[in-house]
């Protein structure tokens, strides 16, 4: 507590990015009649992000050094009853670490889409979108209530949205985006029932005030059950995290997703985004602390997610959808952490996992665009020569992402083996077994992709269907020479070296103080007397290098190591085998091919279910009770009466007078009865 | 014989009831209906005369006097009209006579 940050340094980092997308979206497209060129408006929006990155690289200095701390309310929107919607950061060691991954990953990814949209229409409409990313991801992470964490998670999810659906004229783009904006919807149902929750009983949205609280809604029982409230608020809150943080079953948006632009999917769909729901459950830490049924649910779900999606991984051939399986795996590996009560290990992977997984991405685009907008491996093979930067930057992701010793995604990943090793909760066996059999699944389709890609022989002239199979529409321009790859420009391959650095180094670097220090010690609250992995890993480790040593004689190095020599053998020495398999397995081949018939489940049951509903209470309840007899009724009987009514208007004087003498006479015969 | 009030409240109550069925049973002129509304008055201050003699009360003949005056410029009125009426439609049946029909 000894500095204080600055309110309007704070300020300025969510509302540079909101600049530079304004002035791209407004005056760069045809609103404000493209007064803005391709060139100012990648400017503009690249500006908007430099200075927040460097903002928040100044912050996070100031958090890490000084030990500064902010948490400050800057405008309160509207009070309803005692409950204030308010406007506030909080600048703590979680907010520091998440403000620069995003602004970096994002700085990265503005400068490589320079290069990769170089050809589209939709130029300074992406950039402005990517920019709005920014800003809402921000005030996502930096925001100090509830109120604002749900408008930067809806915020989010409506940039996800856009920029998935970025090529509107593709029609499986716009069934993808739609398709990710309803998952997310099912998700953000229960985050909102959990905020409500929170609200109802701990009547605030202030972190800290609710925080503050945590032992009374630890004691109470939801109202007409014999369930905890606070099980009740921990698993609505992580509905929500499964539908952002794509987990089982909640996942089938995310492999769809890779139908927008590759820069999107790396920062959107891998590196940022994705990882709100496990932010977001690292934050509300003290809360879920309470609630061991909570932890084993989040510990199941992230098992699931971590070994079945992993599996899907395996038999995909878009370049982009194995890494993007590769991702919900991933995730499912942050979700076990955090169902451990590691959550400073989640939270560590979080932030590997961003810059080897937005590396592979960009690669991976780098690739695409290097192959002429094919995306399907097995008409790739031997562009190592002709693509080294790529070739490079993307194998060095690979070793992170399987767990090599020393790599950045080592010093997470087997921090979270360890910890669900030593978690003591029911489902931790399970989760221990799917992570451990993780590790040989990621590092098999992990370098599967890899050989398929940069080794062996050339296959790209051997595509069958080169123009057809073009996923990305590219009408303006096509390459006449279809016969080498070649490298991509210097704005695509400086980002990936730039992210290759810390993919490699990060995580020997940082992992003392951030998962056994005190970075997170005011942040991630964890019950040490429930939940003890995590002081059993402190007791474990012995500095970086000492780690990775002893790393050698453990199993997920080993599984790790197996799985790249098998895909070694299978995709370079022998390469007729996977067909053979593929014949012998057929069934569990069709299985994993049809993605455990998730969608099929999804369109065939819940949407076709949910349509039949719409179409009952739509004929139904909607034209028949409120149209026909709610509203044509009430006018039809009206029109009955009246028209009965209406007999007694005939226009003759002598009727009315009549009817006035015997109204008179009625008067009169009552007042005479009445007084009698 | 003498005359009590109960004979004089007779004849307002039988002149009421013609006047009454005056209007209901003339289908044909508008005039006999504005008659039938004097008539209507008349009864009505031969009560009033009555009671002010038998009750030794001048106020009720004060009334009468009122009325009368006042019914006197009504017909005046309801003829003007159905002279505009005459005009207009070149009948005063009151057969015809049914535009306040809703």
């Amino acid at each position: 507590m000894s500095q204080t940050l600055s309110a309007s340094t704070l300020l300025a980092i969510p509302l540079a990015p909101l600049a530079g997308s304004i002035l791209a979206g407004v005056w760069g497209t045809s609103f404000g009649g493209n007064r803005i060129g391709r060139r100012l408006s990648h400017s503009f929006t690249i500006l908007g992000v430099l200075i927040a990155f460097v903002l928040s690289a100044i912050t996070l200095k100031s958090v890490a050094l000084d030990g500064a701390r902010f948490n400050e309310t800057l405008y309160t929107w509207m009070v309803v009853g005692g409950l204030k919607m308010e406007i506030g950061f909080l600048v703590d060691g979680l907010t520091a670490m998440m403000m620069c991954v995003v602004t970096f990953v994002s700085l990265m990814v503005h400068i490589y889409t320079i290069g990769y949209m170089e050809e589209d229409d939709g130029y300074n409409r992406f950039f402005s979108y990517i920019s709005l990313f920014t800003f809402s991801m921000l005030m996502l992470v930096m925001s100090n209530n509830m109120l604002q964490l749900f408008f930067g998670w809806e915020a989010v999810g409506l940039v996800s949205y856009l920029l998935i659906g970025f090529w509107f004229n593709k029609p499986t783009a716009i069934f993808a985006n739609m398709k990710a904006f309803l998952v997310n919807r099912v998700g953000d149902f229960g985050f909102i029932l959990g905020i409500g929750l929170i609200a109802a009983y701990a009547g605030s949205f202030d972190y800290a005030e609710v925080f503050a609280k945590k032992q009374e809604l630890g004691a109470l029982v939801f109202p007409g059950t014999d369930w905890m409230l606070i099980t009740v608020i921990c698993i609505c809150l992580f509905i929500g995290a499964m539908g952002k943080s794509a987990q089982f079953p909640l996942h089938v948006w995310l492999p769809d997703s890779m139908e927008g632009p590759t820069p999107i999917s790396a920062l959107i769909h891998a590196a940022t985004m994705v990882t709100a729901g496990i932010f977001m459950v690292s934050r509300m830490s003290p809360l879920f602390e309470l609630s061991d049924a909570a932890l084993n649910f989040i510990l199941v779900i992230g098992s699931i997610t971590a070994l079945f999606m992993g599996f899907l991984g395996i038999i995909q051939n878009d370049i982009k959808r194995v890494v993007a399986y590769s991702t919900l795996s991933q995730l499912g590996y942050m979700t076990v952490a955090l169902g451990a009560s590691a959550y400073s290990v989640a939270v560590f992977h979080l932030m590997t996992h961003a810059f080897f997984k937005a590396l592979l991405f960009l690669g991976a685009g780098s690739v695409i665009m290097g192959m002429h907008h094919n995306q399907d491996i097995r008409w790739m093979g031997g562009v190592r020569k002709y693509m080294p930067i790529t070739w490079i930057t993307s194998l060095l992701g690979s070793l992170a992402l399987i767990g090599t010793p020393l790599f950045s995604g080592f010093y997470s990943k087997e921090n979270i083996i360890e910890a669900v090793h030593f978690s003591q909760l029911p489902a931790a066996g399970f989760a221990h077994f799917a992570v451990m059999a993780g590790v040989f699944v990621t590092a098999f389709y992990s370098f599967r992709m890899y050989f398929l890609v940069f080794h062996g022989k050339e296959r790209y002239d051997q595509n069958p269907d080169a123009h057809e199979a073009q996923e990305e529409p590219d009408p303006h321009h096509h390459h006449d020479d279809h016969s080498k790859p070649h490298e991509s420009p210097w704005v695509v391959t400086v980002p990936l070296v730039l992210l290759a650095i810390p993919s490699v180094v990060i995580g020997f670097m940082y992992i003392q103080p951030m998962l056994f220090g005190d970075f997170f010690k005011d942040v991630i609250f964890v019950d040490g007397s429930k939940h003890a992995a995590m002081a059993q890993l402190a007791q474990m480790f012995h500095g970086p290098v000492a780690m990775a040593v002893h790393a050698l004689q453990t199993a997920p190095f080993w599984l790790a190591l197996a799985g790249v020599a098998l895909s070694y053998y299978m995709y370079i020495v022998n390469p007729a085998l996977p067909a053979a398999i593929k014949r012998v397995f057929q069934p569990i081949y069709t299985l994993l091919e049809n993605k455990y018939y998730m969608d099929w489940i999804n369109e065939n049951i819940i949407a076709a279910g949910t349509r039949l509903l719409g179409v009952v209470l739509w004929k139904g309840g909607d034209q028949g009770l409120i149209d026909g007899a709610i509203v044509n009724g009430s006018w039809k009987l009206v029109a009955r009466i009246s028209a009965a009514v209406r007999r007694v208007q005939s226009g003759f004087l002598y009727h009315y007078a009549l009817f006035m003498i015997l109204g008179v006479f009625a008067l009169m015969t009552y007042f005479v009865w009445l007084n009698k | 014989m003498t005359l009590t009030l109960g004979h004089f409240l007779s004849l307002g109550a039988i002149l009421f009831a013609l006047s009454i069925i005056g209007i209901f049973l003339n289908r044909k002129n508008l005039i006999v209906l504005l008659m039938a509304i004097e008539l209507m008055l008349l009864a009505v201050n031969m009560n009033f005369v009555a009671f002010s003699h038998f009750l030794g009360d001048i106020h009720g003949q004060v009334f009468v006097f009122f009325i009368l005056t006042v019914a006197a410029a009504e017909s005046a009125i309801g003829l003007a009209i159905l002279v505009l009426l005459f005009r207009n439609r070149s009948s005063i049946n009151v057969d015809e006579l049914n535009t306040l029909k809703g």
